[in-house]
């Protein structure tokens, strides 16, 4: 076994993470900057030393950990989880920057939960044991929980409690799925589950209890509402991290398990998924464009776009029927360059909020106007990343929803039609905020007071710019290393398990 | 060996726990000599229980005393947990006008039964070491004589206690009506047709005497719908003596159980898998709903306790030696986790304060960080989420329950265990998220401090290492 780079990626933040508790306040930011940059200098080599032309797992390592369940300490990554690692990797040292003089309360806790939170995330996207990931699935709740909790606000406590059970109660019924095809195959590795035989009725039974655990997760309508409430009482760092990198596990869920444990059920659900899949788009982007509170505007905006995620992915089983191969592909790669862009976008959106929020504390859309007056770097900043979620082309933003809307115009054009919707209504509700918040005239004397952004809000929210940026016109950058990984999920799910 | 030899470690505790008791004698209330002592004869006793494990089976005393892994195994638990308990309640019990020798006494002789029980394989040997230990439990429940709730939740449980035991000697006579012995390898032998074809009124009549049996268990380790005592005896005791009830004594409970049913009765399975199945339903649902209601956390926590015993049960259900092995685990890391609850509790109180409802726990995160974080990481495994060992334990019964097709009862405690998460969690809101009430510095003396820190460590590096007790209760069942 060579140097095990993915168990340090995982180790280094969490360990790093109790020390900054340990080590109180004065030191703490500083000791987190450094676990954080280390812990992405580290993950860098799984990007590089990545062999993008196949699609076995690469940087395994094993170790057997609950030998009398044969559940394995088994770690490995593949072109589908490798950039979310990246992505997460880097949306932690943002935390970081976006913390460093903002929390005035135990800043050490608070950087130290996300720093431990950081590598459970890490562990999801690359645990290769069924029953490992489940437990990084559910850890990454305890440190959510208290960092809404402790630091949110004023409904926080509301917001968390039903954030942890929402999310608990669906994850439970994949637990009694994963222990039911334990004592149907005798393993817990996800490989072995990807094989195992599985009739109809058995599949779309564990079907449902993946969707349970992962269309709350992602999230998808209607069990939703756990978002808003969530988003808009949890500190900006922490509504960053969560539509950056928590959403995503829903959907690396699907891909992880949904599409290749029950391709059966998967295909005979799908016109079900597609149909939320387009309510999620349309209708929750409606509602988007009725909320006067920009986090919740942003939230909705998440679920909206996670949308466009679940109908890449099931828009596949409609392409299989017509044979067309390639447009699986596309499909489902789109998904995924969506899930990696949304994470940059969203949580460059959630921190340029918690930029107004931290000069004026109100995220009401009302209590802004003409932001660029007093705010012109920032506005600048402010617009790029609306007009990135609201797809616009060259940005990241555009990418992944081409693509999703170029597979569906394969199957059907009202589907296509449907989702296209998307680009007029994102545009709607995301340029709209942005003409009452940052255009017009000086809205009152609070904004007059203003004063623009620093260095360290330049840097982060630069870091973000630049990677949209790239991803936008370079998204071979992504797309390039999982198409292998992509073809093997394709071939898995296009063959019946029974 | 001969039939002294397997029983040492009790026979020296209980001629410990003699001297104990006459030194308590000459002491003075204020001196920790007794604590001291207790403390010395429990660590001598465990060393002696632990060079027991792995020795070949051995029976004694014409079969009714049995030293096997399971048995050495499970002492060696119980007496780390009454260490634990002993060191979380001397100045709790210092601080109040409970008769401070007698209390360490009495566990002393708690332990002792305890000791028997898991040990015992011969119903009269089972009904003795039940009988030390209950009755130790009722007087220790009392000893807070001034206090009116004490009185009468020690009264409560002495009458429905000594109810169970009537019922549980009553099974047995019916057992002992069928079978003709009260040696639970002859009875096992006999049920099995192995010695004797059994007429069928017989058959009927150990059936008859199982049933009996099982409610006297229940009540023991109080499962519904044998449960009324917990909330009353748990609110009612000393918060020291909850403790002691709620801990060791589920594991002695558990050994009993596997001695009576599993030893003994197996061939009769088929039955009580029916009686087990709805009582851990039951208690699941009804212990789940019921704390979500409760304000007085040692109420709360006896509800929980029931809903824990109903996931205990699950194990069982299933009747395979994986899912024994499964309820040990169970027993054995509730037993622990409920050990560090208690212990943050008692170290909360102080001279002239119970901390008892939830809101005394408020702010604690700020009041003192170490025994919030403890009583975080009990809380998180109480309500079974990873990586805190509460979850290992869910794991196991769930799957046992899976493996022997009680889906239809795993998929409930799962329901039922975000239910219970959420009064779980709500503890945590008032630790961390709600502002400290009182200011009162809480410091416990430093030994304590250490004791629960490993305590709630050991909660979390047995989440990351489950491995280490799993194999050895797996090694009991095999």
């Amino acid at each position: 076994m060579s140097f095990p780079i993915l168990s340090l990626t995982i180790w280094l933040p969490i360990l790093a993470g109790f020390l900054i508790i340990a080590v109180g306040d004065r030191p703490a930011r500083k000791l987190a900057g450094i676990a954080a940059i280390l812990t992405f200098l580290v993950s860098l080599p799984l990007y590089f030393g990545f062999d993008s032309s196949t699609a076995t797992m690469q940087f395994q390592e094993s170790l057997a950990w609950l030998p009398s369940f044969g559940i394995n300490y088994a770690l490995g990554i593949d072109g589908i989880s490798m950039p979310l690692i990246i992505l997460t990797t880097i949306i932690n040292v943002i935390v970081v920057i976006s913390a460093w003089e903002v929390i005035k309360d135990r800043p050490s806790v608070y950087l130290g939960a996300f720093s431990i939170m950081t590598g459970l995330m890490i562990g999801v996207f690359s645990a290769m044991d069924a029953m490992l990931f489940y437990v990084f699935f559910e850890a990454t709740l305890i440190p959510m929980f208290l960092i809404i909790g402790i630091w949110g606000g004023p409904r926080r406590v509301y917001a968390t409690v039903k954030f942890f059970l929402y999310t608990f109660l669906g994850s439970v019924f994949m637990l009694i799925a994963l222990i039911y095809m334990y004592n149907q195959g005798g393993s817990f590795a996800i490989s072995d589950l990807h094989a195992l035989a599985l009739s109809k009725d058995q599949q779309f039974w564990i079907f449902l209890a993946f969707l349970a655990a992962f269309a709350v997760k992602i999230p998808m309508w209607p069990v939703h509402t756990w978002l808003p409430d969530a988003h808009v009482e949890a500190p900006t760092a922490g509504s960053a991290v969560l539509a950056a990198i928590m959403l995503k596990m829903g959907g690396y869920g699907f891909l992880r398990f949904s599409l290749p444990v029950t391709p059966d059920a998967s295909s005979q659900m799908d016109t079900f998924m597609i149909a939320i899949s387009l309510v999620a788009v349309v209708y929750i982007g409606f509602v988007a464009l009725a909320q006067r509170d920009m986090k919740k505007l942003i939230a909705y905006s998440s679920i909206s776009h996670m949308g466009f995620v679940t109908l890449g992915i099931f828009i596949a089983f409609r392409l299989i029927a017509k044979d067309d191969m390639s447009g699986v592909a596309l499909g489902i790669e789109g998904a995924i360059m969506q899930m990696v862009s949304h994470g940059f976008i969203s949580a460059a959106m959630f921190l340029c909020v918690g930029v107004m929020y931290d000069r004026i504390h109100s995220r009401e859309i009302a209590d802004y106007g003409g932001v660029i007056n007093t705010m012109p770097i920032f506005a600048a900043f402010m617009v790029f990343f609306a007009m990135a979620n609201a797809g616009l082309p060259g940005t990241s933003g555009f990418v992944g929803e081409f693509m999703v809307i170029l597979a569906s115009f394969k199957t059907n054009f009202w589907i296509a039609f449907l989702a296209a919707l998307t680009l007029i209504l994102g545009a709607a509700y995301t340029l709209w905020m942005v003409k009452r918040v940052i255009m017009g005239p000086i809205g009152n004397d609070k904004v007059a007071a203003l004063t623009d952004i620093n260095s360290r809000e330049f840097w982060m929210l630069a870091i973000l710019a630049i990677f949209v940026l790239l991803i936008g016109v370079w998204p071979n950058l992504i797309g390039g290393v999982m198409h292998a990984s992509v073809e093997n999920l394709v071939q898995q799910i296009s063959t019946s398990k029974y | 060996m001969d039939n002294l030899q397997i029983a040492t470690p009790e026979i020296f505790l209980l001629a410990a726990t003699c001297a104990v008791l006459v030194v308590g004698l000459f002491t003075q209330a204020k001196s920790n000599t007794v604590y001291w002592l207790s403390q010395l004869s429990l660590v001598i006793t465990l060393i002696m229980s632990l060079t027991q494990i792995g020795d070949e089976a051995v029976t004694g005393f014409s079969g009714a005393y049995t030293l096997d892994t399971l048995s050495a195994s499970l002492k060696s638990w119980v007496l780390v947990l009454a260490i634990g308990i002993f060191l979380y309640s001397r100045d709790y019990v210092g601080n109040r006008k409970i008769a401070r020798s007698e209390y360490f006494v009495l566990g002393l002789f708690a332990v002792s039964g305890m000791m028997i029980m898991v040990s015992a394989t011969h119903m009269l040997t089972v009904y003795l070491g039940l009988e030390l230990l209950a009755l130790s439990q009722y007087a220790m429940v009392a000893l807070h004589r001034d206090n009116g709730r004490a009185a009468e939740a020690a009264m409560k449980y002495f009458v429905l206690g000594a109810l169970a035991s009537g019922m549980l000697l009553y099974g047995m006579s019916m057992v002992y009506g069928a079978t003709g012995s009260l040696n639970l390898t002859v009875v096992a032998d006999i049920l099995a047709g192995n010695s004797e074809v059994l007429s069928a009124e017989r058959t009927i009549g150990a059936r008859f005497g199982l049933t009996f049996l099982i409610v006297g268990i229940a009540f023991k380790l109080g499962a519904v719908p044998f449960h009324m005592w917990v909330p009353d005896v748990y609110e009612g005791a000393p918060t020291s003596v909850t403790m002691f009830i709620s801990t060791a004594p589920k594991i002695a409970a558990f050994a009993m159980l596997i001695r009576l049913l599993v030893e003994g009765l197996e061939t009769l399975s088929a039955d009580w898998q029916q009686m087990l199945a709805i009582m851990s339903a039951l208690s699941m649902i009804v212990g789940n709903l019921i704390a979500i209601a409760q304000t007085n956390i040692k109420r709360m926590l006896a509800y929980s306790t029931i809903s824990h015993v109903g996931f205990l049960l699950m194990g069982i259900v299933g009747a395979t030696s994986a899912g024994y092995s499964a309820s040990m685990f169970y027993a054995i890391t509730y037993a622990f986790t409920t050990l560090a609850t208690f212990g943050v509790l008692l170290a909360v109180s102080r001279e002239g304060f119970e901390a008892d409802q939830l809101s005394d726990l408020a702010g604690l995160g700020k009041r003192n960080a170490l025994l919030a974080v403890v009583m975080l990481l009990a809380m998180f495994s109480l309500a079974g989420v990873p990586p805190a060992v509460g979850f290992y334990a869910k794991l196991t019964v769930l799957e046992s329950a899976v493996n022997a097709g009680f889906t239809w009862l795993a998929i409930l405690g799962v329901i039922m265990s975000v239910i219970g998460a959420f009064y779980y969690l709500r503890i945590i809101k008032i630790m961390f998220f709600d502002d400290p009430v009182d200011d009162t510095q809480v410091s416990p003396a430093s030994d304590v401090t250490a004791g629960l820190a490993v305590n709630g460590l050991a909660v979390l590096a047995l989440g990351l290492a489950p491995g280490l007790i799993m194999s050895a209760c797996i090694a009991a069942f095999s």
